[in-house]
């Protein structure tokens, strides 16, 4: 604990990674959008959209993290909050569509005028508000994770209980969002997006501005979740990840601290939702189901629990990867790879890829001290109670 | 109006007559009702059909259809009535054979007006409440019942005489009953009458028979109908509240069939097995793969095929599962989050593996005969099928239960849940254990997998679907107490259906997670928790 916050949030990887975003979120709309087509540097719009829509995962990836790898809380139910936010989101795109859409409703969107909804649910007022919709994305998921984690969390649901509930929890609100009378689309969800503040969706201009805006959320998320992990609160979360009924004993409520990260690391899941939507054109009920919130959870353990810019990174390798294998001739056998991802990672490679690098750099660096290299990075499979 | 009512009145007084008589004067009148049709009027016409139709000749149908289809004919000299079957052979309708020599020279079609087209109508209505077959009669009696037709009231009234099987007849008293309470000309008393049949009956078309009764029922009928739809609700509510509670009983057995293996892995080894909706899965194909090798060896056999294939599920996931526990989980203890990653990209391997040799869509697994069907008690409909799952987890469970209790194995298991160090230090083997306690909990789940096959479609994806519900009956129920998971799988099961008519099924749904989300809070462990030492072991 020396040195002021600011230094003890940035050590040196930490510059180096939101350096790197810097560059990124210039580099790439600039190499979009300036360069001609047939320039060789020239980064084609297809390829923003999509490393944009990896950096919303990547967000999502890093609020896991925060909570799994800092507390030990495995939520297989955040693919919940990302979508909320991804709704909320959605709700103000859908209100901008007005008289564009097929009934050419000023007011209510497409779905409502063919399920003859006479007027538009309460829960949509407001939504044609940008900064009101933009409320929303926090304050929805992080409301929900606050009632849910302080019932959770109050009464000592732990482990593996607590993340069957998460999973329940999404499970229930695929359920609802399916359902057309509960005013979100039903199967179809929201889309046909038209424009975002007045900017064509579609134009390669705003789409470079989303994933410029995206890394920035990224870079800005990570600096929080730093900000949080080197203070005397991330320390906190450590010992109740290691030992939740020593933290307990020594005089700390773990409930609110785990309540606290639980919450924030809800809000940063809306806003990579949010962000989400509009790049890929579509939010649906499918992003509620339980698998895609455990595929989150394998990202950061390729990258690394407990290491932030691991969980980053992993959201990025697994869905380039995903894509990769997804369009070509590789499809079928995208599952097998992915379930043995999740076996081998587990199995072989518990600290991910970042763990193990910084693992075998800091060994490197005191090879006397042996495996004593303790700190948050070390994830002890045990700890004694 | 009046003539009508004096020739129903007339009619069933004749029937009366008629019944009394015997079978050769049903011959006689039969005769004399042909005889109607070779006056060439169309009033002859129709007092023949209502003849006929009352007579229980075996030959009726066949004449009413005849002279439906304008294949009735008669010879005004003759006074004789043919019919001309469908290859144009000429038979006589007295006696059905076919005529000797040749036809006579005035044979000319019976001719039908529109009046006389509707009487054809009514009247075959009417005569299948007559036919041989008691399903038939059933059949027609509710049909009678919706139509409330009061043409029908003589050939119902002479069918009620005849009729022996007591459902049967307890059908065309109802269906008099729905005729005459919506005649305008029925006596007071004769509804009253009506009105208690109707209230025996108790179902939910009586209470739709009993709320549309027409405007001008007279006032102390009315009052009657409003007891008997109290009194049919209640009923109606009873029966409605033993269907849910079986429909739940059916569910809940699926459930805890589906959630027991994950509830005996879950309570030894505190491990969450998200591959065990895999191991149901891959159950429901070994039963699909030795249908298909019976199909193809030896047909004979199918009425077995579930019976073969229960052993051999339950061996395959039972070894399958043990090849899990050998290969990933036995390097993962104590790290039990990482384990629900690693079983569930077993999950998802198992799934690609079964979509890429069966292919992705659902495969057809056929119910043998003993499993096909349904019977009825009272007013609920009780398919086989569910039946014998019920039976199945029954057996299951108290087998589970037994092997727990009275077995070396099971004294071990038990040992290893309470408290593992100790069990160690005691000289069990707490790895081998751990093996065959997984082993046992996929074969179990291929053991559901059987079962599920049964009533749910055989695709790679039948295990996801209750993945979720069997978790959540091992978290409402507890670990470590089979009882709790028998619990825990019922009442969620009766709960669900419960809810279901009320919040529709999906809401229903959300409503039971919400509800043990908030239980949760009250019992964090469950319903049946382990008390004492064994808890932070």
């Amino acid at each position: 604990m020396t040195g002021s916050p600011l230094t003890r949030t940035l050590d040196r990887t930490s510059v180096i990674f939101l350096l790197f975003l810097a560059v990124v979120a210039i580099g790439v709309p600039v190499l979009n959008l300036m360069l001609p087509p047939s320039s060789p540097f020239q980064v084609p719009t297809y390829l923003v959209s999509l490393f944009g829509k990896y950096t919303c995962y990547a967000l999502l990836a890093v609020s896991i993290d925060l909570i799994w790898g800092f507390c030990g809380i495995l939520s297989l139910g955040h693919g919940a909050f990302f979508a909320l936010g991804g709704y909320a989101m959605g709700m103000y795109l859908m209100r901008q569509i007005g008289t564009r859409g097929v009934y050419a409703n000023p007011i209510l969107p497409d779905f409502m005028v063919f399920l003859n909804w006479p007027e538009l649910p309460v829960y949509w007022y407001g939504f044609q508000h940008f900064p009101y919709a933009m409320l929303m994305v926090l304050l929805v998921p992080g409301a929900l994770a606050f009632v849910f984690g302080w019932f959770a969390f109050r009464s000592r649901v732990t482990g593996v209980y607590l993340s069957i509930i998460t999973q329940a929890l999404t499970f229930a609100l695929k359920l609802g969002f399916f359902r057309n009378n509960f005013g979100f689309g039903g199967n179809n969800g929201l889309t046909d997006f038209k424009d975002i503040l007045g900017f064509n969706i579609q134009s390669p201009e705003t789409r470079a501005a989303l994933f410029a805006i995206s890394v920035l959320a990224l870079g800005v998320g990570f600096f929080i979740c730093r900000f949080i992990v080197s203070s005397k609160l991330g320390k906190v979360l450590v010992s109740i990840r290691d030992a939740e009924a020593r933290t307990r004993f020594l005089g700390y409520r773990v409930e609110s601290y785990k309540l606290f990260v639980f919450t924030l690391s809800a809000c940063m899941a809306g806003v990579a939702g949010a962000l989400y939507v509009p790049q890929v054109g579509i939010i649906n009920p499918s992003e509620f189901e339980p698998g895609n919130s455990i595929e989150a959870v394998i990202w950061v353990a390729v990258g690394g629990r407990g290491t932030l810019i691991g969980a980053a990174l992993g959201a990025v390798v697994v869905n380039y990867a995903k894509t990769t294998f997804t369009t070509g001739f590789l499809a079928p056998y995208w599952l097998f790879l992915l379930g043995g991802l999740f076996v081998a990672v587990t199995l072989l490679l518990p600290r991910g890829i970042v763990g193990t690098i910084q693992h075998w750099w800091a060994s490197r660096d005191r090879p006397a001290s042996g495996d004593g290299v303790a700190g948050p990075t070390a994830v002890d499979p045990r700890p004694a109670e | 109006m009046n003539a009508i009512c004096a020739r129903l009145v007339a009619l069933v007084l004749g029937l009366g007559v008629l019944l009394a008589a015997v079978a050769a004067a049903e011959a006689q009148s039969y005769e004399s009702a042909l005889e109607h049709f070779t006056a060439d009027s169309y009033a002859d016409t129709d007092a023949g059909l209502s003849e006929i139709a009352a007579s229980g000749q075996p030959m009726a149908l066949t004449v009413v259809q005849a002279l439906q289809d304008g294949r009735l004919y008669f010879s005004a000299a003759e006074k004789k009535v043919y019919i001309k079957d469908a290859s144009g052979k000429t038979l006589d309708a007295q006696s059905g054979k076919p005529i000797v020599g040749d036809e006579p020279s005035d044979i000319a079609p019976v001719r039908v007006n529109n009046r006389v087209r509707r009487s054809i109508e009514a009247t075959l209505g009417g005569l299948t409440l007559l036919a041989a077959d008691p399903d038939k009669r059933l059949e027609a009696a509710q049909a009678v019942f919706k139509s409330r037709d009061a043409s029908v009231l003589p050939t119902l009234d002479a069918a009620i005489a005849k009729e022996t099987v007591p459902r049967v007849r307890q059908a065309l008293l109802g269906a008099r009953a729905a005729i005459v309470l919506n005649m305008p000309g029925a006596s007071e008393a004769d509804k009253l009458a009506a009105i208690a049949v109707i209230r025996e009956r108790g179902d939910q078309d009586a209470l739709a028979l009993l709320a549309g009764l027409p405007a001008d029922t007279p006032p102390a009928v009315s009052r009657a109908a409003q007891e008997a739809i109290a009194a049919v609700q209640g009923q109606v509510q009873l029966w409605n509240a033993v269907q849910n509670a079986w429909y739940g009983l059916s569910l809940g057995s699926v459930l805890l069939l589906a959630a027991i293996g994950l509830a005996v892995t879950f309570g030894v080894m505190g491990v969450i097995n998200m591959a065990h909706g895999e191991m149901v899965m891959l159950g429901a194909y070994v039963t699909f793969v030795v249908q298909e090798v019976i199909r193809a060896n030896n047909p004979a056999l199918f009425d077995y095929s579930l019976a073969i294939a229960l052993p051999l599920a339950f061996v395959f996931t039972g070894l399958i599962g043990i090849l899990i526990e050998q290969c990933v989980i036995r390097f993962l203890y104590g790290r039990a989050l990482e384990t629900l990653l690693a079983t569930w990209g077993l999950s998802l391997i198992l799934q690609q593996a079964v979509r890429t040799i069966f292919g992705s869509s659902n495969r057809e697994v056929g119910a043998p005969s003993w499993m096909s069907g349904a019977f009825e008690v009272g007013q609920i409909n009780i398919t086989y099928g569910r039946m014998w799952i019920i039976v199945l987890t029954a057996l299951v469970f108290v087998l589970l239960l037994a092997v727990l209790r009275f077995t070396r194995l099971g004294l071990e298991v038990r040992a290893v849940t309470q408290n593992r160090r100790m069990a160690a230090s005691m000289g069990i083997r707490t790895g081998r254990i751990d093996a065959l306690t997984f082993g046992l909990g996929s074969g179990i789940a291929g053991i559901a997998g059987v079962a599920l096959s049964q009533i749910d479609n055989v695709s790679p994806n039948l295990g996801q679907g209750y993945i979720i519900d069997s978790f959540m009956v091992v978290v409402f129920g507890g670990v470590g107490n089979l009882w709790g998971t028998l619990v825990g799988a019922l009442s969620l099961g009766i709960a669900n259906k419960f809810l279901e008519p009320y919040a529709g099924a999906v809401l229903g749904k959300i409503l039971i997670l919400v509800l043990i989300i908030l239980f949760i809070q009250k019992r964090p462990r469950g319903l049946f928790a382990l008390k004492g030492r064994a808890v932070e072991a």
